[in-house]
This record gives C-alpha cells, sequence and structure tokens, in this order.
C-alpha cells in the first residue's frame, strides 16, 4: 500500500503535507480529494470532494449518469481514479483494489446484493468473511457462529440454517448487510436500498441504521428516491453530470429542493386537474374474486379517469390488476368494458376489448431488451398492419415512429436496442407499444419503479395527458407521491379487498401512508 | 421440523428412492432370485464406472456449466494408458497406469478448463467441441484396435476382489477393489464440497457467478479446477472400465454421458447450477443401474429401456419444477 501511495505523490512530504491540509476533517474516515475519472476521453467525475466521517450517514444524490455510481466504484477500488486522491481511515489509499478497500471496512451492498440463492443464510453471511480471513476449509460450525453474532449485533432473526431464495426481499437486504458487517465494514454503502421494500421494512431497515451509526458504522445511501432516507441521514451531497452541485445537512433539504438540485431545473408536480365526473362509464367491475389473493373487488370508472389502486405489498393490487388485463383468472365475478363483458382469465380477449397492461418490471416482462425500439413499438401491432398475408413494413413503421415522436422518447435511432435507453425512456417505448394498439383503457404497474426523478415527472405528465385524451387509465403503486400527482381517485386494498376510496387532491401523503398500513 | 418434513418430501431424492423401493418390490415379486446378493453384487460393480463418472458431472452441474465430454476424456484416457504401457513398460504396476490415466484425464479436462475459464466459452459448446475433438484424436492418432492382450497387472487388478463367494442357496458373488475407487472418489468429492472454501465457492458460482467475482471468489481458478478434477475421474472411470472389461475399447464410454447426465438429473442436480447432492447423484445412478439391467425382470422389454429413462427423467425433474412453479405462483 505505501509503494502505492509513493508512486501516486511526486515526493513523500508532498504526501504528509497533504495530510495536513485536510486537517479541518481530522476525522473524516473517508476522504477523497480533487477526484476525477474519464472513460475514453468522457468525464463521468469531475474535480470532486467528498468526506465521510465515522458513524455518519450520508446521502448521495443524483439521476442516472450523474457519477454517483462511478464515485461508489472509485471508492470501492472496483475502478482507478484519474486524478485525485482517496484517504480510508487516515491513510492514503489511492490506487487501491476491491481487496484493499473491503480490508479497508468499506463494503458495498449493491441492488441485486449479490447473494447467493442457494446456499444458507449463515452460508451468506460468513462467505466474505472467511474469504478475507484466506481460509482454506469450511467449518458449517464456524459459520453459523459468525452469522449468529452479527444478526445478535443488529438485533435480528432470520433462520440460519434456510435457503436465501426463500427469504422475502427485506430479509435478503438484512443478510447482506449482515454480510458487510462479518467483515468488520465502517463505511456501508447501499445502492438503492429501499426500492424494493414496503413502508414497513423501511422503517425496519432505518431502525437497524440507526443502530449501526450507533455503533460507529458510516452509511452511504445511493438512491434517487431519498425522501425515506432523508430522516437518518446527517448530510447530503448531490451530483449532476459529474460534479457536486450541492452539499449540506439534511435538515436542509427537502424533496422538491433535492430534486431541483439533482435535475436542474423545476420539477413541481401538479397535481392532475379536477375531473368532471360527466363522462360515460368504461369499465364495471362486479365481485371479482380470487381464492387467497382478493376478494369483493367491485368498482367501476369513467373515460377519462386516473385511478389509483394501491396497498402494501401482498394486498392483492398487483393480482388484481393481472386479473384485470386476463392474466390471473378470477374464479368469479364481471368484468365490463364500455358495456360489453370481458372474458375473465384471457389476456388475448382483454387486448382485443381494447385493455392494455404495461407490467411493473418492464425489464423482463413487458421488452425485448435486444431488439430493436422500433420492433418492440411494432409488435403488438403485426396483425393490424398485414396485407393479404405480407407485412406492411411502411405503415408498420409510420405508426411506431409517430409513437415514439408523441411520446418523445430520446434517441438517435429507433433502430437501436431498447436495451441502450435510459430506463425513463424504456418505460415510454413500453408505453408506445400499447398506444399504437388505441387502448380504451390502460392498466401502469407501477410506472416510474427504477426510473430517475426527471423522467419520472415526466411519465406522470404522460399519464395526465393520457386521461386528458380520454383512455380510462388505472396507476397500480405504492409510491404515494406518484398517485397523488396522476390520480383522479385512490383505491386502498388490504389483505385482498378494498379498504377505502378516497378523491386525489383530498388527502396528504402522510394520512395515505396510514390508511395503507393500519 | 414441518417444514423439515415437507423438504423431505418435495426432495429429489425421496422421490427417485421411493421408486428404486418400488421397483425392487416389483421385481421382487415377479422374480424370488432378484432379492440376492447375486444381483447386488452385479449391480454394484455396473455401478462403479456410472458412478465415478456422475459425480464428476455433478461437480460440473453444481458450478453452473455442463460437461457432455467426459466420456471422450474417459476413453482416451483409458486407450492412452494401455497403448504407452504396452509400449514402453508392459509389466508397468497397476497403481502407476491408474496414475498415468489420471494424468491424462486431467490434462484434457485441462484443455476443457482453458477454454471454459481463462477463455470465456460457453461450457456446452466447448464440451461438445472437444467430445469430438478427444475422440477423433484418439480414434485417428492413438489408434482405434480393440485391445485384449492388456497390460498383465491391469488383468492382475481386474481379479481382485473384496470378497467373493456363493450363498448357501448357491449364488454366486463377487465385489471387485475397484468399488473401494467409487468410495474413495465419493469420500474425496464429499470432502472437498462441503468442508474446503474450494466446494463452497463452486456452490457460490453455481449460485451466482456475478456474486462471486464481487466477493473476490477467483471464478477462473475455481471453474478450472472444476473441468480438471472432472476430467481427472473421467480417467479414473475409464481405466476401471478398461481393467473390468479386460479390454481397451477405443469405441466404448463415448454415448453413455446422456445417461449419466440423468443420473445427476434424477438425482437434484440443476441445470441452472448452484445445487446437487452426492447422496441424489449416487441414487440417480442406481436407479439408472436397475432400469438397465433389471428391467426385463419386472416384465418391460429392455427396447423400452430409454423410454423408461425418458420418462422417469420427465417425472423426476418436471414434478419438483412443477411444483417450484406453483409456489412461486402463490407467493406472487
Amino acid at each position: 500500500m505505501g509503494a502505492v501511495a509513493f508512486a501516486a505523490a511526486p515526493l513523500p512530504p508532498a504526501a504528509k503535507t497533504h495530510s495536513f491540509m485536510s486537517a479541518p476533517n481530522p476525522t473524516a474516515f473517508v476522504e477523497m480529494t480533487g477526484v476525477t475519472k474519464q472513460y475514453a476521453g468522457v468525464t463521468a467525475l469531475d474535480d470532486v470532494d467528498f468526506t465521510v466521517r465515522p458513524g455518519e450517514a450520508v446521502c448521495l444524490a443524483g439521476e442516472n449518469g450523474s457519477g454517483k455510481s462511478t464515485l461508489i466504484k472509485l471508492l470501492s477500488g472496483v475502478e482507478g481514479t484519474t486524478a485525485g486522491t482517496i484517504q480510508i481511515g487516515g491513510q492514503d489509499m489511492t490506487g487501491l483494489s476491491p481487496r484493499d478497500a473491503t480490508a479497508a471496512g468499506v463494503l458495498v451492498i449493491f441492488q441485486d446484493f449479490s447473494l447467493f440463492p442457494n446456499l444458507t443464510v449463515a452460508e451468506n453471511i460468513a462467505f466474505a468473511n472467511e474469504l478475507t480471513e484466506g481460509r482454506r476449509f469450511y467449518s458449517r460450525r464456524h459459520a453459523r457462529a459468525v452469522a449468529r453474532k452479527v444478526l445478535d449485533r443488529i438485533g435480528v432473526d432470520i433462520p440460519l440454517g434456510a435457503r436465501l431464495e426463500t427469504l422475502p426481499v427485506a430479509h435478503k437486504q438484512l443478510v447482506a448487510i449482515c454480510r458487510a458487517l462479518a467483515c468488520e465494514a465502517k463505511l456501508i454503502v447501499m445502492d438503492e436500498p429501499t426500492t424494493a421494500l414496503t413502508g414497513k421494512e423501511v422503517a425496519a431497515l432505518l431502525d437497524i441504521i440507526r443502530l449501526l451509526k450507533e455503533q460507529g458504522v458510516a452509511v452511504i445511501f445511493v438512491s434517487h428516491k431519498l425522501a425515506e432516507v432523508l430522516a437518518v441521514s446527517e448530510r447530503v451531497v448531490v451530483l449532476r453530470n459529474g460534479k457536486k452541485v450541492a452539499e449540506g445537512p439534511a435538515e436542509e433539504f427537502d424533496t422538491a429542493s433535492l430534486t431541483r438540485h439533482m435535475t436542474g431545473r423545476d420539477v413541481a408536480e401538479a397535481a392532475p386537474e379536477a375531473f368532471t365526473d360527466a363522462g360515460e362509464t368504461l369499465l364495471e367491475v362486479a365481485g371479482l374474486q380470487k381464492d387467497g389473493s382478493f376478494h369483493d373487488i367491485s368498482f367501476s370508472m369513467k373515460a377519462g379517469e386516473v385511478l389509483g389502486i394501491t396497498g402494501l405489498l401482498g394486498s392483492g393490487r398487483t393480482s388484481l390488476a393481472k386479473a384485470l388485463f386476463g392474466l390471473v383468472a378470477p374464479d368469479t365475478g364481471r368484468i365490463t368494458l364500455d358495456g360489453a363483458e370481458v372474458p375473465l382469465g384471457d389476456p388475448l380477449a382483454a387486448a382485443a376489448a381494447r385493455i392494455g397492461y404495461v407490467p411493473e418490471d418492464r425489464l423482463t416482462e413487458g421488452l425485448f431488451l435486444t431488439q430493436s425500439i422500433l420492433r418492440n413499438v411494432a409488435v403488438g401491432r403485426l396483425h393490424e398492419h398485414e396485407r393479404s398475408g405480407f407485412l406492411d413494413m411502411r405503415g408498420l413503421v409510420g405508426e411506431a415512429s409517430d409513437w415514439l415522436t408523441r411520446l418523445k422518447v430520446k434517441t438517435p435511432s429507433i433502430t437501436a436496442p431498447v436495451q441502450s435507453l435510459s430506463g425513463g425512456n424504456q418505460q415510454r417505448v413500453a408505453l408506445a407499444r400499447w398506444m399504437a394498439r388505441a387502448p380504451r383503457l390502460l392498466i401502469l404497474n407501477g410506472p416510474s419503479v427504477g426510473v430517475d426523478v426527471g423522467s419520472k415527472a415526466d411519465i406522470h405528465e404522460i399519464i395526465r395527458d393520457l386521461g386528458r385524451q380520454g383512455l380510462g387509465v388505472i396507476v397500480i403503486s405504492d409510491d404515494l407521491p406518484e398517485l397523488l400527482a396522476t390520480c383522479h381517485r385512490i383505491l386502498v386494498m388490504r389483505g385482498g379487498a378494498i379498504t377505502d376510496e378516497i378523491a386525489g387532491g383530498s388527502i396528504s401523503e402522510d394520512a395515505l401512508a396510514l390508511k395503507l398500513a393500519s | 421440523m414441518r417444514q423439515g418434513w415437507k423438504d423431505l418430501l418435495t426432495r429429489n431424492e425421496t422421490l427417485v428412492a421411493v421408486v428404486i423401493v418400488l421397483f425392487c418390490i416389483v421385481a421382487a415379486l415377479s422374480d424370488p432370485n432378484f432379492l440376492t446378493v447375486t444381483t447386488l453384487s452385479d449391480l454394484l460393480r455396473a455401478s462403479i464406472v456410472l458412478g465415478i463418472l456422475a459425480v464428476g458431472c455433478m461437480l460440473v452441474l453444481i458450478s453452473g456449466g455442463i460437461d457432455v465430454s467426459f466420456t471422450a476424456v474417459a476413453v482416451s484416457a483409458m486407450y492412452m494408458t494401455t497403448k504407452l504401457s504396452l509400449t514402453v513398460w508392459p509389466e508397468m504396476p497397476w497403481p502407476l497406469i491408474f496414475a498415468a490415466s489420471i494424468g491424462f484425464g486431467a490434462l484434457l479436462g485441462a484443455i476443457n478448463g482453458v477454454f471454459i475459464a481463462f477463455i470465456g466459452l460457453p461450457t456446452l459448446i466447448v464440451t461438445l467441441g472437444t467430445l469430438s475433438v478427444f475422440r477423433g484424436f484418439l480414434l485417428t492418432f492413438v489408434g482405434s484396435d480393440r485391445i485384449s492382450a492388456l497390460p498383465p497387472e491391469m488383468r492382475e487388478f481386474s481379479r481382485m476382489v473384496i470378497a467373493r463367494g456363493t450363498t448357501e442357496a448357491g449364488h454366486f458373488y463377487s465385489l471387485p477393489w475397484s468399488l473401494a475407487a467409487l468410495v474413495a472418489v465419493i469420500g474425496l468429492t464429499a470432502f472437498i464440497l462441503h468442508k474446503t472454501m474450494l466446494g463452497r465457492s463452486i456452490f457460490a458460482l453455481g449460485g451466482s457467478v456475478e456474486s462471486a467475482r464481487r466477493l473476490g471468489i477467483d471464478v477462473r481458478r475455481t471453474q478450472f479446477f472444476v473441468y480438471v478434477y472432472v476430467g481427472a475421474l473421467a480417467g479414473l472411470a475409464g481405466i476401471l472400465h478398461g481393467s473390468m472389461g479386460r479390454m481397451a475399447d477405443p469405441f466404448s464410454l463415448v454415448g453413455l454421458e446422456l445417461s449419466v447426465i440423468a443420473a445427476v438429473v434424477l438425482g437434484g442436480a440443476r441445470l441452472i447450477g448452484g445445487y446437487g447432492t452426492i447422496t441424489g447423484t449416487l441414487l440417480g445412478v442406481a436407479l439408472i443401474v436397475l432400469v438397465q439391467n433389471s428391467l426385463i425382470v419386472i416384465g418391460i422389454p429392455s427396447t423400452w429401456q430409454s423410454v423408461t429413462i425418458g420418462a422417469l427423467i420427465l417425472l423426476g425433474t418436471g414434478l419438483p419444477a412443477y411444483q417450484a412453479k406453483r409456489a412461486a405462483a402463490r407467493a406472487g
């Protein structure tokens, strides 16, 4: 390590002076000074200073491409810096390797947790620790002891012998945290820690974070869904286009100001205009029931209305959404659209009745990622453009590119693969496919999951616009600000039944959260 | 505890064990001579080569790969060793012959390992390629004659028995020492898989290569080891096959790979990697050997062998997969 430090600095005394210069932060655990990273001429990170003190929680905010992932890669040794220095625990660690970072106590919990689904909880927790200890032999008893110790440390009880794949997401995350702790973590970097969690699980996670901070462990939250972690954070650092654009105590930030810093513009979310319910009834659902998922579901909605359906994970909201599109076959009940009954449990019939469904996980369920943007939009319209057995390519392409323009998909070429687009633009492509079928009712399941703030506001505007055009839109989501920003009416589900019906704009976010959880 | 019982009931091992017991009951009812020491010793003998190959194959499946070349490795190692011994030193003692065959096997396995671990090619494509290349190389450059005049030490080894005799009812039985090789392979593999970090890394690799890499597991070295180890086991299985059959036949063994993979998959190893047990693999081998040798006893013509094995695979792997799918649908 020392050799690396000397090689990086021109003269040993210079390195010394440098550490004196950082005297304002004598207790900093991590101190990154003037770090810059260039990839093939593109500057991903530009002269950024970043410090973390022991026991401190820092929010690192920024949109996709702002440089926050790059900063984490430099800190964890996955990539080397182009310029600037990194000190960890008072020692110059510029040019560190991932193993050095781990040894110094810097551990990253990736969004996918990087766990092993086929191994037990105990082994998942102990594995990294046993690797760094350089063990050659494996002892189940030792692994269990290591796991038991860290689980006790954060006061959580997860069966040690359970296979990881059988655990709920929240527990997997705890296992990932425990694994970091088993490696004597002094700084845990959490990438998008709350995305997959329900409100209750987030609260439990924050309690654990508080506990860790008391034990002197520092935490960096890397996120674009920040409201939830602000409560336990001391400091916020906002990156935009590779530069640090804001830094300060967490109390000085709120969702609006964070968004402004992240996007560089005001993305104030306007609530949808008041809905005049003079329109004709579009959808009528009566007595829909599916054993073990939902029961007694009856509601109706009008053309031009945006209806929110919300509830915690397991409340039946996703099953209901799928049932409306025929992906889940209900046991009993009726669905009528424009006065005509839609057969249950038949997605093709639902599509023919002009119901559209955009799934939650657009990456795996909705889009052909390696295929071109154009093909992804056109795939649902092949039958309409059939001319005596042949495909009218010009008509197909024309229609698809028309929708891509109307939905403002930003792409240099419509023949580029969908996976080359950002999350928000991918969502637009999925939407464009459905819009091309001229639907009467569009069901959007988690329309902005995993999308950054700027694109999110755009998607919300698209949703409001769809309503204005006279479509019925159902938004399934547990993102409460999203519901409030888009919906005229919100149905709350709990335990498979609709427990509340709320007019949009008549309720605050906190009050809505209470209705969900109580 | 209830969870434990449920787990036990839905495991492949249980299913395979139940099928084996049923098979034996039906066989015993239709032929009283089935449940004798003779049958048992015959079946054990037939399991040795298949068992060693299956244990190696299981290791590859656990690591998340697949190997179809091990039969070509086995027959090449066996035939090259025999040729070498006959030309250089016909009186070569059998431990040395065995070591040579294991060495050849490991070498050929290392070729797979280089392509897979260091160049990063897909395992199925590499081993499909080497299956053809190894066998073609053997027949073209090493020889295509069946050699029945084996080195005397190999014949000597095949005569060594742990126990042999005739029961009071007049049933003849013998247990060859090659059975000890299978036991040793099982012991060694179980130790590697469950008691060393290397073994746990193989499981980790099968669970998620990306996670393994991020955690600092040396993915390439682990993969390389897997293919070398499988090669070595194939070399051992090959030379055992040659000695027990008292003939070095360059046309044998190849074609057996699907039966071996079938046995391993029946035993619960998953093609996606990360799962597999030695108990399950051995049960799978036992079932395949039973079907191959004793189907006739329960009145099914032996031409139905492959149909039976196919049906067992569909049932044995399809049922748990269907259960998992239903469980996932309920959870969602």
